[in-house]
Formats: structure tokens, sequence, C-alpha cells
């Protein structure tokens, strides 16, 4: 048997190939619902720590250190694993959900605050001195700002935690790891993970392209 | 309150789980001191490669770079551990995960020099063909130091990633802490050895994500 | 001419082009031992890129470069190292190396081009930060130097190599005007002990009071050469008179 049937084989690809469209599909929205709700969710969490309450800052920060310091698969685990003893037994999709969107709002909210604490001070003083209160200086002014310095770093997070949803294979999510790897075992060939990683790679190798594009675009503050 | 307690502060099962996590642990370790240590080597030969003159080095550098920073590293894992046996390539548990790691993070630490290599100014390069110096002597003694001094952040940051990502290996039954951990919780029917692993995460991690966080907020304010 | 001993820079016939762009043609120039030619000319002129041809740091696309009679093209690329030590070469913007002392700027070459031992290297630079009158900074980082002060110190840093001709390629333009005096005088002792130097620069006064040679540049080829008193007393082009008018001008 050639290198090219082994990795390559027709048959199996006409086979598996419905199966694995539908489940780069499943990647495909995955990413897309956690990018968002991991985006929005890391802004709130960086506009809290903006008030400089410490009730409201200091669960932020440690948030955000745990969230980035624990291996995803870990929470993924726990969180699979462990709250059905008390009760509370959620989908795999739903645990993938979660525990990536809170990984990815960890990130993001370091991001922005990162981007906020760079503004001078002058452009809150400005703000205020026009008569704005402080959500709408933070909306208006500071926002937008911090949001275009992170746009680089947020573009490469929002990525690796689009490749991290392959995680759901581990907990039975229908995503394209777990689709391929079933179809290897099935068929008895290794086509399927070929086509699992070049399902990757259709969708990933532009991504990187345009996120090289924006990020020379962003390289450099106004 | 005490379900909770019991479902994931067990101290009991956790201290019978502790001499298994210990191993797991070591484990750990040593794969992360195989992907770390050559992760960097091989990282910079890249970002070296990919700055040659001749095209025969720098195209292949970049491909390899992009190719392997697009696959997510499961993908990549369950490649090399279950399809290349098919052509007559069988690895063990630890050398399908350093092999498959090396390939991510040789492309994630090369990309990261590359960064710090183009940061730095034509003029330091100029200057040091213009003393004599060869392109090697200038790349080692000038251009190397500073652009590794500009990058540190994002070299630790993937220092960080690369430890979480060893969990991935328990996907491969390579016993290393989150695989040990899982075990320890399927046998006990607990989540408790879970907690533990999260903590040894923490103990090395949080530390590190700190430093991280302090580095990104003083270069932002430069 | 058969006795002679050759120029210790010789340009011939040298041209650089971007594409289809010329941007230098036909330049021919000798620097005798000891001599100070100074170039001048609009921006765009084709100055800096001359002067970055002498030691390839600029690939030329035509003619030749010899340094003491001995060619820069076409020649291996460790033989290439080893003639740039003879070129010392001052920079616009200094390129100081940032994460290393003064001394250690001026150390670095000595010790892995010229291969000296490090103590010698140490005293060496020594001597010459002295000569700059910066040996009190030898232990300080380039950044927290002012401008002058680290242009002295690159010009430390090419002596230390003992090189046969020194290139300063503006080497006052990106300085304070308070500052362009202590450097301007530390190439004047360099002239009076012998240097051979090609500088490129505005600071027409040093050109007039310092020059041996004026060469007049403009559009990528030599249009007038002479003494600062025939160049600035009795410009013979349009070109030129233009040029001197506008210059003397924006000094006004």
């Amino acid at each position: 048997m050639g290198f090219g049937t082994i990795f390559f084989n027709p048959d199996v690809i006409a086979q598996y190939l419905p199966a694995i469209l539908g489940a780069l599909w499943v990647t495909v929205w995955l990413s897309v619902v956690i990018t968002a709700t991991g985006l929005v969710l890391g802004a709130a969490l960086a506009a809290l720590r903006t008030t400089g309450l410490r009730v409201l800052a200091w669960p932020v920060i440690l948030f955000a250190d745990l969230l980035r310091a624990l291996p995803p698969l870990v929470l993924i685990l726990i969180l699979y694993f462990g709250l059905p003893s008390l009760g509370l037994t959620l989908p795999a999709l739903a645990v993938l959900w979660i525990v990536l969107s809170l990984v990815l709002a960890a990130f993001a909210e370091e991001i922005f605050w990162a981007g906020i604490t760079a503004l001078p001070r002058g452009q809150w003083e400005a703000g205020a001195a026009t008569g704005l209160g402080r959500p709408a200086v933070l909306a208006h002014i500071i926002f937008p700002q911090a949001l275009r310095m992170g746009i680089p770093s947020l573009v490469n997070r929002a990525l690796t935690i689009s490749k991290t949803t392959a995680l759901g294979s581990v907990i039975g999510v229908k995503e394209v790891v777990s689709v391929a790897g079933s179809a290897q075992s099935t068929s008895g060939s290794a086509t399927p993970l070929t086509m699992a990683a070049l399902a990757y790679l259709v969708i990933l190798v532009p991504a990187m392209i345009a996120s090289r594009r924006i990020e020379r675009r962003f390289a450099y503050q106004p | 309150m005490d379900a909770f307690l019991d479902a994931f502060f067990n101290l009991d099962i956790m201290r019978q789980a502790l001499p298994l996590l210990l191993k797991g642990a070591a484990m750990t370790l040593k794969l992360c001191a195989v992907v770390i240590g050559l992760g960097l080597a091989g990282g910079l030969a890249l970002a070296l490669a990919t700055g040659a003159r001749t095209r025969a080095l720098r195209w292949p550098a970049l491909g390899f770079i992009d190719l392997f920073r697009a696959l997510p590293p499961l993908v990549l894992l369950v490649f090399v551990y279950s399809g290349l046996p098919f052509a007559g390539l069988r690895l063990s548990p630890f050398g399908a995960v350093a092999v498959a790691f090396l390939l991510n993070n040789s492309a994630y630490f090369a990309e990261i020099f590359r960064a710090g290599i183009n940061s730095i100014p034509r003029g330091q390069m100029e200057a040091a063909r213009a003393t004599g110096l060869s392109r090697g002597q200038a790349m080692a003694s000038v251009i190397l130091p500073q652009a590794i001094r500009n990058v540190l952040p994002d070299l630790m940051s993937n220092v960080v990633e690369v430890v979480k990502l060893t969990s991935l290996a328990s996907v491969v039954s390579l016993g290393e802490l989150l695989y040990s951990a899982n075990m320890a919780r399927a046998v006990t029917y607990n989540s408790s050895p879970l907690i533990l692993a999260a903590a040894m995460y923490l103990v090395v991690l949080w530390p590190l994500v700190r430093v991280i966080s302090r580095f990104q907020r003083g270069l932002a304010i430069h | 001419m058969t006795a002679s001993p050759p120029p210790m820079l010789e340009i011939v016939a040298l041209e650089k082009r971007f594409g289809d762009n010329t941007v230098l043609r036909a330049i021919d120039l000798k620097v005798t031992k000891g001599e100070l030619v100074f170039v001048i000319g609009p921006s765009g002129s084709g100055k800096s890129t001359m002067l970055r041809c002498c030691n390839r740091l600029e690939e030329p696309t035509g003619g030749a470069i010899l340094v003491e009679g001995q060619p820069m093209l076409g020649i291996p690329q460790r033989m290439l190292d080893q003639m740039r030590l003879k070129v010392g070469m001052v920079f616009q913007g200094f390129n100081l190396y940032p994460h290393m002392s003064v001394q250690r700027n001026v150390m670095l070459a000595q010790m892995k081009a010229l291969k000296r031992p490090r103590a010698e290297a140490a005293r060496r630079a020594l001597q010459e930060l002295e000569r700059v009158g910066l040996a009190h900074k030898a232990e300080a980082m380039p950044g927290s130097l002012s401008g002058g002060q680290q242009q002295r110190v690159a010009i430390a840093r090419a002596l230390a190599l003992d090189p046969r001709v020194m290139l300063f390629d503006e080497p006052t333009s990106a300085l304070d005007p308070e500052l362009v005096g202590s450097v301007l005088q530390a190439m004047r002792e360099l002239r009076e002990r012998g240097m051979t130097m090609l500088v490129v620069s505005h600071e027409m006064a040093f050109a007039r009071a310092a020059a041996d040679r004026v060469v007049f540049m403009d559009g990528g080829v030599i249009v007038e050469q002479g003494t600062p008193d025939e160049i600035f007393g009795a410009p013979k082009s349009e070109r030129l008179r233009a040029f001197l008018s506008r210059v003397q001008g924006e000094a006004a």
C-alpha cells in the first residue's frame, strides 16, 4: 500500500467527506459563538476593573489569573465529570462552550486592560472636562482606543481558542477531531485524520494570513 | 455545601491520589523539559532560516511555521499517534506527544523569535557589519540579545502554554498529571483528584502568569 | 604615477541602480592619505548611497571600490569582513548597541572581528573613549547619553579597530544644534592626527574650515569638485550656485 492510499484513499475520502464537512461546520460555529461570548465577557470584566473598586477589581484579576494558568482540559473534565455529582449535568457542548468562552474572556480582559492602562490620563480627563459621565467616557473614548491597540492580540487569541475546540473530542462533542477519530477506527484507514488536518488548514491558513495583515495594519498606535 | 466539598475537596481521596499525581507531575515536567528545550532551539533555528538569503531555506521555514501554527496540537497528536502507524511508523505515547508538540511549538517559538528579530532597527546590523563582524557574529552578539529581550514576555507566555498543552497527552494515555488525575477520578468516582491536579498546575503557572501580566503592562506604558 | 602609493580610497565608475532607477552614475573619486573630502549636495543626490557603497552596506551594481589598492567588490564574504575593518563608519543615527555598556560597544568588534584579547580590547576602548572625552562614561548605557555623546562613542567604536579610512554619513544631522560642536571637535582632532576621511554632511562652515576638497553631487553624479575656496567662493556650475544659495538662504 503506497503512501498516497494510506493518507489519501479516495474511497475513504468519498465515504467520510459529508461527515467531516458536517463536523467542520460544528467546529466553525462553535468557534464563532465562543469567540463572541469570550470577547464580550472580557470587555465587561475590563470595564468592571476600571471602576477602581477593589471588591470588583480583585475577583476579576483572580478570575483572569486562574483561567489563564489552568489547562482548559482540566476545567473541561472538572465541569463535565464533577458537576453531575452536584446533580447538575451539562451537555458536552455546553461544557465546551462555557469553559472556552471563560478562558478567552480571561485573556481578552487582560488585553483590554493593558490597552486601557496604556492610554494617557488626559483621555479620561478630556472626556470628563467635556461633560461626559464615566460610562460615556469609557464607552466612547477609552474603550475604542483600547480595542484598537488590542486587536492583533485579540485576533491571535480568538484563533487559538478556535483550535482549542478540538478538545471537545475528549468529551464526545461531534467536532472535526472526534468525527475523524471514529471514522479512522471504523474505516481502518489514516485518511480521515488527513482530512481532519486539511479541514483545519482550509479554515485557519486564510485566517492566519488575514491576521498577519491585521497585525501589520494595527502595528503602530495612532 | 457538604455535597460540594465532598465532591471536589475530599481530602481523604486527595491524599490517596497524591502519590499517583506526583508521578504524573514528574512526567509532565519531563515532557515540558523536552518540548520547551528543543522547541526553543528549533524555533530559533527556524527564525534564523526565515531571515536567510536563499529562498531554499526561507520558504520551507516559513511554510513549516504557518503549517504547524495552523494545525491544532490535538490534531497533530492524533495524527502522529494514530495516523503514522498506518505508514509503519509507530511511536511510544511519549515519543508521539514529544514529536507532535515539538512540531507545534518550534513553530510558535520561531514566530516569536522572528518578531523579535524584526523589531531591531536595520542600523544595528549595519553598524555591526561595518565594524567587520560577520553576519553570524552580528546576529549572536548584537541582534539576538536585543531581540530576545524584546520578546521575553511572549516567550514566557508560550512556556506557560506548553505546560498547559502537555495536559493533552492524557488523550493518548501518557501518564502525565492530568491523565493520572483522571484515572484517580474514574477509580474513586470523585472529582477531587482533578481539583488537586488543577492546584498543582496553579502552583507552577500562577506566578508565571502574574509576572507576564506585569511585563505586558510595563511594555504597554512604555 | 607609477611610484606613488595607491590612494587610500578609490571609487571607479561606480554605478548603483534600484530596478530601473539609477541613483549613482559613473562616480570617480580618489581620497589620498590624510585627506578630508567633504561631499555636499541636495537630499536624494545619492551622496549617502555612495558612502554606503564604499563598505558595501549598499551593493554597487557596477564599477569598483578600492581601499589601499585592494578591491572591496567581488571578494569572498570572509575577506569582505576583513576589508570592512579598514573602513570605519559613523552613522547619522549613531547605531550604538543599546544592550551593552559604552565600553562594551567599543570592545565588541575588537574581540570578535580583530580577535584582540579582552583585556587589550578593554584598555584600547578606554583609550579611544578618553580621546573623545567620554572615558568617564565607560560604564554607562548608551540610552543615558546625549546624542552628541552617543555619536562620539560611535566614533571611538570605529577608531578602536584602527581603520585606514573613516566614512561619516551625516554625523550631525540627528543632533540638537548645541550638541553638534562636540562631534565636529572630535572630527577635527581626528583630522589633525592624519586620518583619511570621507564626510557626507550639511555642515558647510565646517567644510569650509576643515576640508581639503569638497565634492558636489546632484542627481547621482559628481557635478563639481575643488578646494573649499573654489566650491564656496567661485562655483562654476549653475546647479551648485542654486544649491549654495538655497542652503545659505536657510542658514540666514
